[in-house]
């Protein structure tokens, strides 16, 4: 019954080498079946941080629309001010407070408030910013959420989880930049025309951008993107060849509300 | 012994326990009210006695199948109606939150797991598939808060016209 020390170790040394040459081996003999069932997409982009330059010596009033109409119409974004059925008509105030939106504009005051002063270069003073969640790279909204239905991916992006949102706002009254809408009543009377291919949001969740996480996995660049004619530009910033990177190094760029310490991830050039 | 009684509590000595004599009150209004309890409390199963319920027959017979010429799910018949939500979770997870698109299944076949598009694309009878069983069994997931079944699409198409 009794085991000597050489048969111990003879024995616990097999058994170690048999532990750490089993994956090998199954590799060898099945491969690909030992690997967990799941992958990216293959022809999905990748980066090790993901930003936006918003050039807006580009947009204009009509890229900015067409920007925001692409974001809205494929993430079946409601637009509260236009029900489907004139009977969910909402008050005019209930339409403001109510309002979804993952991309909208804002002036210079409001996207870059301290900024401004008395003598602000009319043309800045005027020029209605596009505006969409920064993606922080410390994001407040993800350090209050209770439930992380928020979180930050590893390519920086931050992203929501609708199936474990609890409703409960905090990451709304966190953001600073005010990227993030609650959804007060049931979103789809006020689709116009729903994409099947994406989900819409229900009653009590709240909802932002996600920089297009599903393009993004299928090889495509984001929506507004596509879109802007060149005015937004979307790479990955680690990369020092990079896009983004390249047009940062040639302009001056402005972030919202940097001193806020939350980093922002999207930059503005003047 | 004798001048303290035979039977002691907190109180004291006592010469012999003290009873409570057992009585019903208000005999009448609780039986009436004990039996119309009952009654309504029983009232689903007088209702359905005697009715057969069909078996829920969840039906394969959308466009997208009837022209496939293999016809298979993403893994057996036999796994999907045992596991469906099972599977769904994980997709859930790995997709929202790995960002792992892609599901290889028992046999090797790739799938891009996305309950609106993969799922759907085939099983475009909400009613008559996934409502069949849970409408039966009485569950309500809550997938169709969000995710769009492409039938109700067609039925409001219709009552458009």
């Amino acid at each position: 019954m009794g085991m000597n020390r050489r048969e111990f170790f003879r024995i616990a040394g097999l058994s170690t080498l048999m532990g750490l040459g089993a994956k090998s081996a199954l590799e060898l003999v099945f491969p690909g079946q030992v690997e967990a069932q799941y992958a990216p997409n293959a022809k999905g982009l990748v980066a090790k941080r993901w930003a936006m330059v918003v050039d807006m010596r580009k947009v204009n009033d009509k890229i900015a629309q067409a920007c925001i109409e692409a974001c809205h119409s494929i993430h079946n974004v409601p637009d509260m001010g236009a029900p489907l059925d004139p009977k969910d008509q909402l008050d005019p105030e209930l339409k403001i407070r109510r309002e979804v939106k993952w991309m909208w504009t804002d002036h210079y005051h409001n996207a870059f408030p301290g900024e401004e002063h008395d003598y602000t270069e009319e043309k800045v003073k005027h020029l209605n910013f596009l505006v969409l969640c920064n993606h922080c790279e410390n994001p407040p909204c993800v350090r209050v959420c209770p439930t992380k239905a928020t979180f930050r991916r590893p390519d920086g992006i931050v992203m929501m989880d609708m199936h474990r949102c609890i409703g409960c706002r905090f990451c709304m009254a966190g953001c600073p930049f005010g990227a993030r809408s609650f959804n007060w009543r049931d979103p789809r009377p006020y689709i116009k025309k729903i994409n099947e291919s994406y989900p819409t949001r229900e009653i009590g969740v709240v909802e932002k951008c996600t920089f297009c996480t599903e393009r993004l996995d299928q090889g495509l660049m984001p929506a507004c993107v596509e879109v802007s004619k060149g005015a937004l530009t979307f790479g990955d910033i680690s990369d020092p060849k990079s896009k983004v990177r390249e047009i940062l190094k040639t302009n001056f760029s402005l972030r919202r509300k940097q001193h806020l310490g939350t980093n922002p991830q999207v930059y503005y050039i003047v | 012994m004798a001048e303290h009684g035979n039977y002691k509590n907190e109180f004291g000595w006592f010469a012999d326990k003290p009873t409570v004599k057992a009585r019903f009150y208000n005999a009448k209004a609780v039986i009436v009210g004990l039996t119309i309890f009952l009654v309504l409390v029983t009232l689903p199963l007088w209702k359905n006695l005697g009715k057969v319920i069909p078996a829920p027959d969840p039906k394969l017979d959308t466009p997208t199948i009837t022209a496939m010429k293999d016809k298979k799910c993403v893994e057996s018949k036999e796994f999907m109606k045992a596991n469906h939500m099972l599977l769904l979770v994980d997709w859930r997870e790995e997709v929202v939150r790995t960002g792992n698109r892609e599901y290889t299944a028992t046999d090797g076949q790739k799938y891009n797991a996305s309950l609106s598009n993969t799922c759907m694309e085939c099983h475009s009878n909400y009613s008559q598939f996934c409502n069949s069983c849970h409408g039966y069994v009485g569950v309500v997931p809550n997938c169709w808060g969000c995710h769009l079944d492409r039938e109700k699409k067609k039925l409001a198409k219709a009552e458009g016209k």
